[in-house]
């Protein structure tokens, strides 16, 4: 069964999802997804040692051979993200049977598990898949059930968020579309290993440039790289606060690896970093993420919407990594998606359980809750002080490699920018840690009582990961460093 | 192409829908003089017929007419000029059009067109690369669609009282007996048709996912002529739901008997005596499934918007 | 190269960027999805293109032929025109519910109504 790993860990997700329509009762549902979920970490913990032992798996869907059939490739880049989306999105999900009683209403909690998989298996098949035009599927797959998860949200702003997410997510597939067309029409090929060797007759063309320029602009679009990132803000906001969380903490960075899959693997770290001025751009618009967002997101009022700017600015983090241009800078990119994922991961959970016993989320409301609820708080400043990246957490290990790959090309001002960067965080958390802590209890909160347990362990499990990875790091560095050097050895 | 621009015009959205669907049928035309039978098929179906249908629907809540202000028109102006420009410029190095020797005609679908026939063993290429071949996109297709259903399911489904059933039983036009004849004629016709489309599939243009929108479309029809409370007694909602789920199910299993069986996922030669016999198999049974996933979640998607028409109609009066 | 031969990229382009206009400018969230459309199948129109073989036929195998039409393009097309229906399907759901909870379906009057609720 070992040979068949690849293609399970996407169908297993895949096929449950039908499987709870079918039992439909959310109680057993609820239970069910649990334990598909469950599975999946396992089958991607399985592949991690596959992948160690024997380097690259290649499985070819329906017995035929790639180019011909479409082909699953498991490579340490991908085995490392499958890693971390089937662990957050497992971790989040054992806090839905608790949470979602207070955000979703009784007759959609079934819909909401089965779309919940439908999006954990879509982003899953675009990690794993080796053809293009699958990924453009899956995509599809994890976008639809995506809008449907954010359109649950209780505020009626939440529909409007999904609408405006839909629009902008399906110009993004349209543009990817568009772009693996064109690629298609001078190579003849859809399979990215042969696409990778044959782009190199026709890499002088102008279509082939435009097809790179579809295919960014598309992927940018997704992965709400400033100024494109309008819909994100909304969408975290409205949005169910678990759903928030699972999306925080995986869709992004799958965006981000269909950008770094395309520009290393398919193109060619040669053609997209040295030919085009790609590099460039993305210290350009990695930069002003950083700053913007960040400086906007101490102005929120509302503790979702500042941490889902704050994500705006992380993903600025890891475009600046990848601008580098080294492996370095790339492992960097790679550490920082992992660890903003289990920052993220922990904060979103902790203001679902703010959501489950306040019913908002609104930092004006919050004065005093340090006290009501201490296990909640504590952890919202263990995810902060990460975001900080204050030593000790996670966020320490990422900001500490980008500032040496920074330094490494000699780019001192960049290594200054990733501490202002810090700066600001470490404003707009202490808002919210001096809200909590040091402002009188207001009087609405003096009957609010602790989440409950089903809730506070899936988060503690995500905060002590924080605290773990941050102090042995071995795990990430080892897979990181691997998948990035894997990388440039591709593209050359 | 003027259509297209007749449709950014009007201000008048039935009169857009109006032509959208225009629009999808002429482009059905033009996949036809392109040689390509099964988008032609599905294109019809698709953006002439369920889609039109849908925006019809949803115009009968939202309001005819929409409003003069459109805020962005600079800037519109500009990214599409910014990106027509990049697409033309691109396109300048295209190899041209119809050119034997393009690339795209070089390599791999050489092999399903010379191969297919002793590999698969249908006359019918899209088919076998479709459902064969390129299998497992077919499989994400019928998921998109499911996942299409779920979320349609999650935003408009709502539990309905009893007094509301009672109240909408009247049907929009059941004073008309010509239509009701008329479409009494019609319907077995059209889900034998269903049937013929879904099965014949492998030798002429078709197969699980245009049958699946005829079929609902019969019942659709049978929906708007006899209403929509007669079509639900009929045909229950949660058994809809049921065999949506089911027609993936369909498709997956048999992708997990080949996995039982020690072969690759979705590798249909383990089913039958010999390997195109199993492919003939595996074709039939999963297009089957993608019939049952699309006609079922097309009626999901029918059903939930009409009601929940019935229901802000009911609200308003 | 000669201009007249690449003309069904020509109307290509004129179609997507009709498309991708109404979708920007328009501001009925309907008439958006209607331009989604006619940019979606635009993109049909470029693959289903270059799948074209002159003097070739519809790629049903016949033994008294042997030019075909590329099929890979065709069955890559019925995937995406499946994903088109379902956003759409998806898409005028959304706009239902907003109708229900903003009374509106024009961009404009929505944003306002967000802007007066903060």
């Amino acid at each position: 069964m070992l040979a068949h790993l690849p293609v399970l860990q996407v169908i297993v997700p895949l096929i449950a999802a039908p499987c709870c329509l079918m039992i439909r009762s959310p109680a057993v549902v609820g239970r069910f997804v649990q334990l598909a979920t469950l599975a999946t970490l396992i089958i991607s913990l399985g592949l991690v040692r596959e992948v160690l032992e024997q380097g690259v798996l290649s499985y070819a869907l329906g017995g035929w051979q790639a180019p011909w059939g479409i082909e699953y490739r498991i490579d340490p880049l991908n085995v490392y993200l499958l890693v971390l989306v089937s662990l957050l999105g497992t971790i989040v999900i054992f806090a839905a049977p608790t949470s979602i009683k207070s955000e979703i209403a009784e007759d959609k909690q079934t819909y909401f598990y089965v779309a919940y998989l439908l999006c954990f298996a879509g982003l899953l098949g675009i990690l794993a898949t080796g053809d293009a035009f699958n990924v453009f599927v899956f995509l599809e797959i994890s976008s639809l059930s995506s809008y449907t998860l954010i359109a649950l949200g209780q505020d009626r702003r939440a529909l409007w968020a999904s609408y405006q997410y839909l629009i902008m997510g399906t110009i993004g597939a349209t543009f990817i579309l568009i772009g693996i067309g064109l690629m298609y029409m001078m190579t003849g090929t859809l399979n990215m290993h042969d696409l990778a060797t044959r782009l190199d007759n026709v890499s002088e063309t102008n279509t082939i440039f435009t097809a790179f320029a579809f295919l960014f602009i598309g992927v940018c679009l997704k992965l709400a790289l400033f100024p494109l990132h309008l819909w994100l803000p909304n969408a975290y906001t409205y949005a169910p606060s678990l759903v928030t969380a699972f999306l925080a903490a995986t869709a992004t960075k799958v965006a981000i690896y269909i950008l770094l899959r395309f520009v290393f693997s398919v193109f060619g770290a040669e053609f997209s970093l040295t030919y085009l001025p790609v590099r460039e751009i993305l210290l350009v618009l990695g930069l002003m993420g950083v700053v913007f967002a960040s400086t906007v997101a101490i102005y929120q009022t509302n503790v979702k919407k500042l941490f889902a700017y704050s994500s705006v600015a992380q993903i600025g983090y890891m475009i600046l990594g990848l601008s580098i241009g080294s492996a370095a800078g790339l492992m960097a990119t790679l550490l920082h998606m992992f660890n903003h994922a289990l920052m993220k991961g922990a904060l979103f959970l902790a203001l679902t359980s703010v959501a489950f016993r306040l019913k908002q989320t609104n930092l004006t409301n919050m004065a005093g809750i340090g006290r009501q609820m201490p296990l909640t708080m504590a952890a919202v400043v263990v995810g902060g002080l990460s975001l900080i990246g204050t030593p000790l957490t996670v966020g320490f290990i990422s900001k500490w490699y980008l500032v040496l790959a920074a330094i490494e090309q000699g780019w001192w001002p960049l290594a200054f920018v990733v501490l202002f960067g810090s700066l600001l965080a470490l404003i707009y958390v202490w808002r919210i840690v001096e809200t909590a802590y040091f402002q009188p209890i207001s009087a609405e909160l003096s009957g609010v009582r602790e989440a409950p347990v089903g809730i506070l362990v899936p988060m503690w499990v995500l905060v002590l990961l924080n605290i773990y990875f941050g102090i042995d790091s071995q795990f990430t560095v080892s897979l990181s460093e691997l998948a990035a050097h894997s990388l440039y050895l591709e593209g050359r | 192409m003027s259509v297209a621009i007749a449709v950014a015009r009007t201000r008048d959205l039935f009169a857009a829908t109006m032509l959208t669907g225009i629009y999808s049928l002429l482009s059905a035309g033009f996949f036809v003089v392109m040689d390509a039978v099964d988008v032609a098929f599905t294109e019809a179906a698709v953006g002439a017929g369920i889609s039109t249908l849908l925006m019809l629907t949803t115009l009968k809540l939202t309001g005819q007419y929409e409003s003069s202000s459109r805020p962005l028109q600079r800037i519109a102006l500009v990214v599409i000029s910014v990106t027509a420009g990049l697409l033309f410029y691109g396109f300048l190095d295209m190899p041209i059009f119809g050119d034997p020797a393009a690339p795209i005609h070089q390599h791999v679908a050489p092999r399903y067109i010379q191969h297919s026939a002793e590999e698969v063993g249908m006359p019918n290429i899209v088919t076998s690369v479709l459902a064969s071949y390129r299998g497992y996109d077919t499989f994400g297709e019928t998921v998109v669609i499911f996942t299409a259903g779920i979320g349609v399911l999650a935003l408009l489904s709502y539990v309905r009282s009893r007094e509301d059933v009672s109240q909408a039983a009247l049907a929009p036009m059941q004073p008309h007996i010509i239509l009701r004849i008329v479409s009494k004629i019609l319907i077995p016709p059209i889900l034998l048709f269903a049937l013929y489309v879904q099965f014949h599939g492998d030798y002429g243009p078709g197969g699980g996912f245009q049958a699946g929108v005829i079929f609902a479309a019969a019942i659709i029809l049978y929906a708007m002529i006899f209403g929509l409370d007669v079509t639900l007694k009929v045909v229950n909602p949660a058994v809809i739901q049921f065999l949506a789920a089911l027609g993936v199910l369909i498709y997956a299993s048999v992708g997990i008997v080949s996995l039982l069986s020690g072969h690759a996922f979705l590798d249909y030669s383990v089913l039958g005596h010999d390997a195109v016999h199993g492919q003939h198999w595996g074709i039939l049974i999963v297009e089957l499934g993608v019939g049952i996933t699309v006609a079922s979640v097309m009626l999901v998607i029918f059903f939930n918007f009409s009601s929940r028409v019935d229901k802000n109609q009911d609200s308003h009066s | 190269m000669s201009w007249l031969a690449q003309y069904n990229y020509w109307v290509v382009i004129v179609l997507m960027m009709t498309g991708f206009y109404i979708v920007i400018a328009s501001g009925n969230l309907v008439k958006k999805l209607m331009g989604l459309t006619i940019f979606q199948t635009s993109v049909f129109i470029l693959y289903i293109s270059m799948g074209k073989v002159r003097g070739g036929t519809a790629p049903i195998l016949e033994p008294d032929i042997d030019l075909y039409s590329n099929p890979l393009p065709h069955v890559l097309i019925l995937t995406a025109i499946v994903v088109g229906i379902a956003t759409t399907a998806l898409g005028l759901a959304l706009v239902v519910r907003i109708k229900e909870s903003y009374g509106t379906v024009e961009e404009a009057e929505i944003q306002q109504k967000d802007n007066d609720q903060c």
